[in-house]
């Protein structure tokens, strides 16, 4: 969409429509933030229902430090690598976005394989999602942040593929704006849970 | 903007957001501080570490072309801080007033 | 291998039932039937199912929105008729029926009639009146249309294929729960709602964009136009406020199907936690509904004054007061509930707080009619009926909003008077109005403004006698949603009221005749310069129907009331503005990406309600790879020539210049003589 007085700024002022640029990422802010809505709504859930554990297990008694310390440096180091991406992008060398795609994806890769298997040992205890309110909500939570991140990897594999295939064309670039914003919310968002659940649950 | 300058921002980021999170962890395990004000040095850290993602990984800042993505997070947060602590109020007050024996729900 | 559906799940053994379930089939059958048979399925697909144009998209949301609206009127006639009846006696809807009914008729008002209905009309007018091509994603705006009758498929289809929920419009646990539900209904109702969520969270996204980031040049914020500052409020708050019925349906659903236990009576459960979560959106909900329609008549009313709005500033102030306040009230909708006198004090403060606002704007449209040459065509009365009915109804909220009095009043018939008194004299009304309003734009003809008129009669009339004696009843100590009464003397009450809703049904079936005259006699009313009631917005400038592009050029906005500033000119100077620079014009391509999008989501939903697994893989697997094509094709625009440009904008052109001619020729005829 292109004629007259297209201005290569934001359109925060009179200058006419912002470029496709500025429109998608604003769009794709919006969606973010719409997310964060989401979230809260799970947060507010989890913070009603954190004393519900109809006399069964507390966050005290199932959560294991040690493996959301080391879930988050995965998803915090996979955060970084989504900037080296970015940066790769910006010089247009496809060998470096490529390599940092891929460490983006493995390392998130690793997040999600540490959740699963902290999930399966929460049911195989007993302490599955449908044991109590409390742990209903924790599932949710958590479980919603880990199904973000799957659609997230499987986002990742298609820009992989469309980089290579199509190169640094404006759309796909504007897509992987899109991505790395979705990939570090995803990142702020577990720090609330890594501070609020985790941490905040099994504190001394 | 440029290589270097983007590099520069990412790695500040991961600097700062790694000291946070290790501040975090520290901070619930230790007995080193005053029992009841974990939850709040926890709560600090991590809204800390959420401004350093703003910042450094997603390049909000105070530009004025900037003007409408910071208006838009503002609103974001407003909404959800209504919904949490408003939830979290209105449900208190239930519980409290409804005397919910088998519930005995602690806030956060 | 088909789950739990089987030939049980069709209602042969409920009569009225079976025979809705048959006219649908029939109607829907017929209509396929006659489409193929006459040819029209290439046209229909090329033109309308693919297409990704604002105008078209927008055109069919509020073609959904009548439709549906028939459907949930008839549950209305239903629900009227047995109340009527029920006196010492068992009517002649079951119980279980008769449950389905109410909640149908609300879910369906609510989620595809007012919905869709405000959505459309934002749709259709707000890029042009931004004096821009089409919204942010056009796309994008193709899933939410097919998305939301995706919603609205798996409603109707509950009608014919198994049942509806039996829990009211809002399905508050623990009935809503497996144990207390544990058919089919609960789950069509929050598949329909999580898809057609969807569909309205992406439009929220797509309008917010378009409004902030894409305007004609000169179209700074202080000289949009108010229906774009309150389709900007709306759209904020949908996308704040949909992701959380989206987090609450969820939750309802993982109880339901996963054994999980948000809100069941055991194991931890909070049923309030969802009473309050569902109304957190639930309020902004209506005014999300509620605020296109004030932009409505803020431009309705303003045209037909012959003047500019009273007061353009604080009415955009009262409407971004309104949209942040609308997110600080929602505990009105449980005072009953158990909190105590503070939190029910605080939020009653609140609800009183969000009327003056209100307040502000009909004082300004007000002010606007005041002094102004008014002319009552439909779109103005449906304005002018409005304005008494709204403020009756805020009131009435108003008095809900006090806590002691809302211990009386919650769930009785005042209630329902109440919201449907501010949603009918309100959405509705300002829906028929915008839609009277901008249909020359869209179609190229005016309505027949003689049966609109009387339709608006009728519809007024019927309101009233409808809806009032239902503020009597709700005071006289009636519950709502009442199968049957022992209560004599509420029974010519409720006979009023089935008076009224006849009336409004006369309303409706004269607005259906005025659809089939005004086409029929289409060449009668044509409009062929765009501008058919001296608009003074920027839509009013391009030909009726716009071309795709919808402007040849931006059009170079130099003060407020954009449009009508272009119109002096012209007519000071008694020439057309100089014919622009004519170039290429790349507009986005048709795609079935949003169709197929949503047939991918029917078959999900359907496959979830009935717990056939391997169709929701096969859906889910089919929507994930609908989105791959679409995201690897390589062209996504067509060009139109300059050449073409051009002799479409000189036919309006030459239109206009006519009129210009015939205006001067008037004048002249009525300048005294010197």
């Amino acid at each position: 969409m292109n004629t007259v007085a297209l201005h290569p700024q934001g359109a925060t002022d009179s200058a006419g429509p912002a470029s496709r640029r500025i429109i998608v990422g604003y769009g794709f802010w919006l969606f973010l933030l719409s997310d964060i809505i989401m979230f809260s709504a799970f947060f507010a859930t989890y913070a009603v229902l954190s004393g519900a554990t109809d006399g069964g297990p507390t966050a005290a008694q199932l959560f294991d430090s040690r493996n959301v310390a080391v879930e988050t440096a995965c998803l915090l180091a996979s955060s970084f690598a989504c900037g080296m991406a970015s940066l790769a992008v910006g010089e247009r060398n496809q060998l470096w976005t490529q390599i940092a795609l891929l460490a983006t994806g493995v390392l998130g890769a690793a997040f999600l394989a540490l959740e699963i298997k902290e999930f399966e040992s929460l049911v195989a205890r007993g302490a599955g999602p449908t044991r109590s309110g409390f742990l209903s909500a924790f599932f949710t939570l958590v479980g919603c942040h880990g199904l973000h991140i799957t659609a997230g990897l499987l986002w990742l594999g298609t820009m992989m593929a469309q980089f290579l295939a199509k190169g640094f064309r404006e759309t796909i670039r504007h897509r992987f704006l899109c991505f790395s914003l979705f990939w570090h919310a995803l990142d702020i968002i577990w720090i609330a849970i890594f501070s609020l659940v985790y941490l905040n649950g099994t504190r001394v | 903007m440029s290589l270097a300058r983007g590099m520069r921002s990412y790695l500040l980021g991961l600097g700062l957001a790694a000291l946070l999170t290790t501040a975090s962890f520290w901070t619930a395990t230790t007995h080193v501080i005053y029992g009841p004000a974990i939850p709040v040095a926890i709560v600090v850290l991590a809204l800390a570490q959420m401004g350093i993602h703003l910042v450094f990984f997603l390049h909000i800042t105070t530009a004025p072309d900037n003007t409408n993505n910071v208006l838009a997070l503002a609103f974001g947060i407003l909404i959800a801080c209504l919904v949490i602590f408003g939830s979290l109020w209105i449900m208190a007050n239930l519980n409290h007033n409804m005397m919910a024996a088998h519930m005995a729900s602690q806030a956060l | 291998m088909f789950g739990k559906l089987t030939w049980q799940a069709i209602p042969f053994n409920e009569p009225i039932a079976l025979g809705a379930a048959a006219l649908i089939g029939f109607v829907m059958c017929g209509v396929l039937i006659w489409v193929g048979v006459k040819g029209y399925v290439p046209y229909l697909w090329r033109e309308w199912i693919t297409s990704v144009d604002h105008k078209r998209i927008g055109i069919m949301y509020c073609l959904l929105a009548m439709i549906m609206l028939l459907r949930g009127f008839i549950d209305a006639l239903m629900m009227r008729s047995q109340q009527a009846m029920a006196l010492h006696s068992a009517g002649f809807l079951p119980p279980e029926h008769y449950d389905q009914i109410f909640s149908a008729h609300g879910t369906i008002m609510i989620f595809f009639v007012a919905m869709p209905f405000v959505i459309g009309l934002m749709n259709f007018a707000v890029p042009l009146q931004l004096g821009v091509r089409d919204v942010a994603f056009p796309t994008l705006n193709s899933v939410s249309l097919w998305l939301t009758a995706a919603g609205s498929f798996l409603v109707t289809l509950s009608l014919v294929v198994g049942e509806f929920a039996r829990t009211g419009w809002l399905a508050y646990p623990p009935l809503s729960e497996l144990t207390y539900s544990p058919g089919v209904g609960v789950d069509y109702y929050l598949w329909a709602l999580e898809i057609s969520g969807i569909g309205t969270l992406m439009t929220g996204i797509n309008m917010a964009t378009t409004i902030l980031k894409m305007r004609a040049p000169g179209l700074s914020y202080t000289r949009m136009p108010i229906f774009c500052w309150t389709s900007l409020a709306s759209n904020l708050l949908i996308i704040a406020a949909f992701p959380i019925l989206t987090a609450v349906l969820s939750m309802l659903l993982l109880d339901r199907y996963c054994g999980f236990h948000f809100f069941t009576n055991e194991a931890g459960g909070n049923p309030m936690m969802f009473v309050n979560l569902i109304w957190a959106w639930g309020h902004p909900e209506v005014y999300i509904l509620i605020l296109p329609a004030f932009g409505i008549f803020s431009e309705v009313i303003s045209t037909f004054s012959g003047k500019p709005l009273f007061g353009y500033r604080s009415m955009v102030a009262a409407t971004m007061v309104i949209c942040i306040l609308s997110f600080m009230v929602w505990l009105h909708h449980f005072f009953t509930m158990g909190a105590g006198g503070d939190v029910n004090g605080i939020f009653g403060i609140m609800s009183m707080v969000i009327a003056v606002p209100t307040g502000v704007k009909i004082f300004n449209w007000l002010f606007t009619m005041y002094g102004g040459r008014v002319r009552f065509t439909s779109a103005m009365l449906w304005s002018v009926g409005f304005m008494v009915t709204f403020v009756i109804g805020g009131m009435t909220g108003v008095l809900l909003a006090v806590p002691p009095a809302d211990f009386i009043l919650h769930n009785s018939l005042f209630l329902v008077a109440h919201f449907h008194n501010v949603i009918i004299g309100g959405v509705l009304f300002g829906a028929l109005a915008g839609s009277t309003y901008w249909f020359p734009k869209a179609f190229g003809f005016k309505l027949d403004e003689r049966l609109g008129k009387a339709a608006f009669w009728c519809w007024l009339s019927g309101f009233y006698l409808a809806f009032m004696p239902l503020y009597v009843l709700g005071l006289m100590g009636m519950t709502r949603r009442m199968q049957h009464y022992d209560q004599p003397q509420w029974r010519p009450w409720l006979l009023a009221a089935a008076a009224g809703v006849v009336l409004i049904l006369c309303g409706i079936v004269l607005q259906v005749v005025q659809l089939f005259v005004s086409i029929r006699t289409r060449d009668r009313r044509r409009e062929p310069t765009g501008d058919p009631w001296d608009g003074r917005t920027l839509e009013w400038a391009t030909a009726s129907p716009p071309p795709v592009f919808n402007f040849a050029v931006y059009p170079n906005v130099t003060g407020e009331e954009p449009y009508w500033g272009m119109k002096q000119r012209a007519l000071e100077s008694m020439q057309l503005a100089q014919e622009p620079q004519y170039e290429t014009i790349e507009i986005p391509r048709n795609t079935p990406t949003g169709f197929v999008t949503a047939f991918f989501a029917v078959v999900t939903g359907f496959a979830m309600i009935w717990h056939i697994w391997w169709l929701v893989t096969v859906g889910l697997i089919g929507a994930y790879a609908t989105f791959v094509v679409f995201a690897w094709r390589d062209v996504s625009e067509t060009e139109i020539p300059a050449e073409e440009v051009a002799r479409i904008d000189r036919a309006n052109r030459t239109a206009r210049a006519a009129a210009l001619q015939r205006m001067a020729a008037r004048q002249k005829e009525q300048e005294p003589v010197a």
